[in-house]
């Protein structure tokens, strides 16, 4: 029996806000254990949360982004249950209320185009950390964390494959990007998802008995993950048994999921209106100025690239997948006025140099400038694609942009006609063999009789000039 | 309190000399119980730093003049307990704005005062640090919350207190310890440091011998804090100066809910005799209904738990506070924690609160209340369209004995149905005294009045006491 599965994603989206939501406290990532978690953090006797404007500011962005309705009105709520990492007993999220409500994302597989549903994105609190490596048979609490402002945004279960959810991801993870609401570090948590997933027979619209996945930290992750899941519940079900309503970690070592530790209870979180904070009210202002920072978004980015820049729908994709990346494009594109070789050179050599090195695009010393430059310089001759790719090492290990490296290594292409007829001369005394050979028809020896001039000339002349005023020597014509 | 700051800038007295007058009277007084914390030491070198400013110049209404601070409100590097176990032996490493303000003003910090505890009582005998007596019979209850304040005022061991108010707190002890009492306007006094009961209904304010004094103290407590979004971006008036304006051609109504057989014959007597004095002031005395006040005991027991279940939250042995000594598991140590931190009627509270949030009971309790909240606060509205201000006993009875109803939890409920209403409502009222029972006790007259009138009621107190001098009667053992 074909089986489809359907899966719906929460992804914590960690807000890039200079302060906490409800506090004054630092949100900078890796400072010391609880240097950051001020009096309001910690949930000392008396303190009370005030809103950070600024994080309902970038939900608003990504409402308005999504096509999403922004709630002019919306509540905090606190979600209460005892933990450690929870300082207040009790959690402010968004509830009955969130500030953003419906909206889609439009993601692309190799299969389909499809739009993907947004039932909500909430603004809420994240909690601290427990530390169990650093103490002996006790735990230490890091407050750090606690009160970094989340929007959390949860999809409708509309994804029927692991790729898909991948697809989504990457769309997102793209979008908070070009909004600047989030650094999209998934090392650090800064975007976080969970996975609620079933299956059901092809075909049918009933939705199974869903388990919710936890610890998905990677792309991969996420994906090998669903593949596994889908792949137990089918099993199970096959084999007579029946999917129980659970919570289960992937375990990427093993490559497989298992329940969650300790007991399952179900948890009555008592959400109720947080009294400390008035509702949350997104006034004109606020919704001026979300909009007026509203950069284009990816999928208009990509549209224009394709049409304008004239590069492959699959470039286009992949330069607008990062808005620094697609920058980048630009600029390199404006500093050449050749919009397909830069778009050649980016997704060829540059990125290949990053990747292999291990760098992000904004660590690359090769500047847009520097790139289009270089470019410049292929189209204009005064060197080969070839001695470009020598350039472009030289740029890529701090030696200087192009100029200063043609000029230091010599590397300028001949193309002075006498300088390069010379050379022909030359090697034509040298290979009176080859020459009759090639007079007598054998045309293929022409190559090796051009790589013998590129090679006379340290590979700097002109391959075209080569070839003309080779091909006019042996045929007995002079070349003007 | 005028006349002590008088005193101090005619150089009569120093600080020094008056915190030391008003240290040896709380010294000679601690069988009332109503301090918790008494830090000696800490108000002369305050008292020393006032006298400076003096000389220098630099001295306003309340320079120099001894305060002390209900236990709730957050005093930096002084044991805040809330009169609980929970917090019997934490410091607090900051000061909560209340306290900031009054020490800004020059105010001499001399102690912390005892309460029921976390708020939750009608007579301080809740208190991990056993009841406060009531200075006018020391075998009754001095009232409560705010009940230590209210003993420490009346004893004229401080001249005024801070209290809070949730559903009574400043307004009952102040009248069964012939005071002045004022719960502010929700939004008007910021609650950053006060430790919560019940978020949506607190609030913070005076205790003072006079209207006079009120007046004076919640000019520096009031106004908006960018760290309490629930205290209002609004002007404060000058209460001194709106006592002076005059009561005639103001109405005054009195809700026929709050005279009824309930209610002590005596209370219900000096009330009337105090209305009567209003008239001849020349307010008009109508009879008006709140139809729905009957319904406010109920819906406050349900929303004042609910949000107090979770305020409550945070005292769970991990970062602060009391730790229960031994345990297995995280499990374990909360629960021994709180079983042991908490009293009897905290628990009883956090239980109430925690059911009426549950699922399935949150429509049926939570949400009902709040609907009666607003129907509640909706009555107020209505009966304003008839009268400026509202008037009726603040508590149907005088000061009852220590005991006496400790072990019925609903009749101790009932000392604050009076009270109770302008909470869930988030009006103004003040408490002032009337009278006095057959047996010594004071008796106090509720004044409540629209949002933000506190000047109105002030100058209602105000001109009442420059008629009467219920106000100046002092306990005989406190003269």
């Amino acid at each position: 029996m074909p089986w489809e599965s359907v899966i719906g994603l929460e992804v914590h989206v960690q807000l890039r806000t200079d302060s906490k939501i409800f506090s004054g406290a630092s949100t900078a990532f890796g400072a010391k254990p609880n240097v950051q978690a001020c009096e309001v953090d910690i949930a000392l006797p008396g303190v009370l949360p005030v809103m950070n404007r600024t994080a309902a500011l970038m939900a608003v962005r990504f409402g308005l982004a999504t096509g999403a309705t922004v709630n002019r009105i919306s509540v905090f709520a606190r979600k209460n249950y005892f933990y450690p990492d929870l300082p207040k007993g009790y959690q402010i999220s968004q509830y009955e209320l969130p500030i953003v409500a419906g909206g889609q994302i439009e993601i692309n597989t190799d299969d389909c185009r499809k739009k993907i549903g947004i039932t909500r994105a909430h603004l809420e609190e994240d909690a601290g950390k427990l530390l169990h490596q650093e103490f002996e048979g006790r735990s230490g609490i890091d407050l750090n964390r606690a009160g970094i402002p989340l929007l959390e945004v949860v999809s409708e279960p509309d994804l029927r494959s692991p790729a898909e959810a991948v697809a989504y991801l990457k769309k997102l993870h793209t979008l908070v990007r070009y909004l600047e609401i989030c650094d999209g570090n998934m090392q650090e948590g800064s975007f976080r998802c969970d996975a609620n997933v079933s299956v059901r027979p092809a075909g049918e619209t009933g939705l199974g008995t869903r388990c919710e996945l936890k610890n998905l930290n990677s792309f991969r992750f996420i994906e090998k993950g669903l593949q596994f899941e889908i792949k137990r519940q089918i099993q199970l079900i096959e084999d007579g048994g029946q999917v129980a309503q659970e919570t289960r970690l992937y375990d990427p070592d093993a490559d497989l999921t298992r329940p969650m530790r300790g007991k399952e209870e179900a948890h009555d979180y008592r959400y109720f209106p947080d009294p400390d904070l008035p509702p949350l009210v997104v006034d004109d202002e606020l919704l001026a100025a979300a909009r007026s920072a509203l950069p284009e978004l990816p999928d208009a980015r990509c549209h224009r690239f394709s049409s304008t820049y004239q590069v492959s729908q699959k470039d286009a994709e992949l330069l607008t997948s990062d808005r620094e990346l697609a920058d980048y494009f630009e600029q390199t594109a404006a500093a050449c006025g050749d919009s397909r070789s830069a778009a050649n050179w980016i997704t060829g050599e540059w990125m290949g140099c990053l990747n292999r090195d291990g760098l992000r695009f904004e660590e690359s010393r090769v500047t847009p400038q520097m790139l289009g430059d270089l470019i410049a310089k292929i189209n204009d001759n005064s060197i080969s694609g070839k001695i470009a790719k020598e350039v472009f090492d030289g740029m890529w290990n701090g030696e200087g942009n192009a100029s200063e490296i043609i000029a230091a290594r010599n590397l300028e292409q001949i193309t002075d006609a006498d300088e390069i007829e010379r050379a022909i001369d030359h090697v034509i005394d040298n290979c009176a063999e080859q020459v009759m050979q090639y007079r007598s028809g054998q045309e293929k020896v022409f190559g090796f009789l051009v790589g013998q001039v590129m090679q006379a000339t340290g590979g700097k002349a002109n391959p075209k000039m080569v070839n003309k005023i080779l091909r006019n020597k042996l045929s007995g014509k002079r070349h003007n | 309190m005028s006349a002590l700051s008088a005193m101090l800038e005619r150089g009569e007295i120093s600080s020094v000399e008056l915190i030391q007058c008003f240290l040896d009277r709380i010294d000679r007084s601690q069988e009332l119980n109503a301090f918790i914390t008494v830090d000696a030491e800490g108000a002369l070198t305050q008292a020393q730093s006032a006298d400076r400013s003096r000389a220098n110049g630099h001295a306003g209404a309340l320079t120099g003049l001894p305060i002390a601070h209900k236990d709730i409100f957050c005093s930096r590097g002084l044991k805040t307990t809330c009169g609980s176990r929970m917090l019997e032996d934490f410091v607090s490493p900051y000061d909560a704005t209340v306290v900031e303000r009054l020490a800004d003003t020059g105010t001499v910090l001399v102690g912390k005062t005892n309460m029921d505890e976390f708020a939750m009582g009608s007579s301080t005998e809740t208190s991990w640090f056993g009841p406060a007596r009531n200075p006018w019979s020391r075998s009754r209850v001095a009232g409560g919350s705010s009940g230590g304040s209210a003993a420490a005022v009346a004893a004229r061991l401080v001249p005024v207190a801070t209290g809070t108010d949730t559903g009574g707190s400043i307004r009952q002890p102040a009248a069964f310890c012939g005071l002045t009492g004022l719960k502010p306007s929700y939004g008007r006094v910021s609650r950053y440091g006060m430790i919560a009961y019940a978020s949506s209904l607190d609030q913070g304010g005076p205790i003072a011998q006079s209207a006079e004094d009120a007046a004076l103290l919640l000019q520096a407590m009031a106004g908006f804090d960018p760290r309490d979004a629930t205290s209002l971006d609004k002007e404060v008036p000058d209460y001194t100066s709106a006592l002076k304006q005059p009561v005639a051609g103001l109405t005054i109504g009195l809700p026929k809910e709050f005279f009824d057989s309930s209610v002590d014959e005596s209370v219900r007597y000096a009330s009337h005799a105090a209305l009567a004095e209003f008239e001849k002031l020349g307010a008009r005395l109508t009879d008006i209904s709140l139809p729905n006040s009957a319904a406010g005991i109920p819906c406050f027991y349900v929303i004042a738990p609910a949000e107090a279940s979770s305020n409550l939250s945070r005292f769970d042995g991990v970062r602060y506070g009391y730790r229960t000594e031994s345990y297995r598991d995280l499990n374990e140590m909360y629960e021994k924690t709180r079983a042991e931190g908490f009293g009897i009627e905290v628990k009883r509270r956090i239980m109430i609160g925690t059911f009426a949030l549950s699922a399935g009971y949150y429509d049926a309790y939570y949400r009902k209340a709040q609907q009666i909240r607003q129907i509640i606060a909706d009555d107020f509205r209505e009966a304003f369209r008839h009268c400026d201000y509202i008037a009726g006993p603040t508590s149907p009875t005088t000061a009852f004995a220590l005991g006496e109803k400790t072990n019925d939890p609903v009749s101790m409920y009932l000392s604050d149905i009076f009270t109770i209403t302008a909470n869930l409502a988030g009006i103004p009222a003040i408490s002032i005294p009337v009278g006095f029972d057959n047996t010594g006790l004071p008796i106090g007259l509720q004044l409540t009045g629209q949002s933000f009138d506190e000047p109105g009621l002030l100058k209602l107190a105000h001109r009442y006491q420059q008629v009467t001098d219920w106000h100046r009667h002092l306990p005989k053992d406190f003269s």
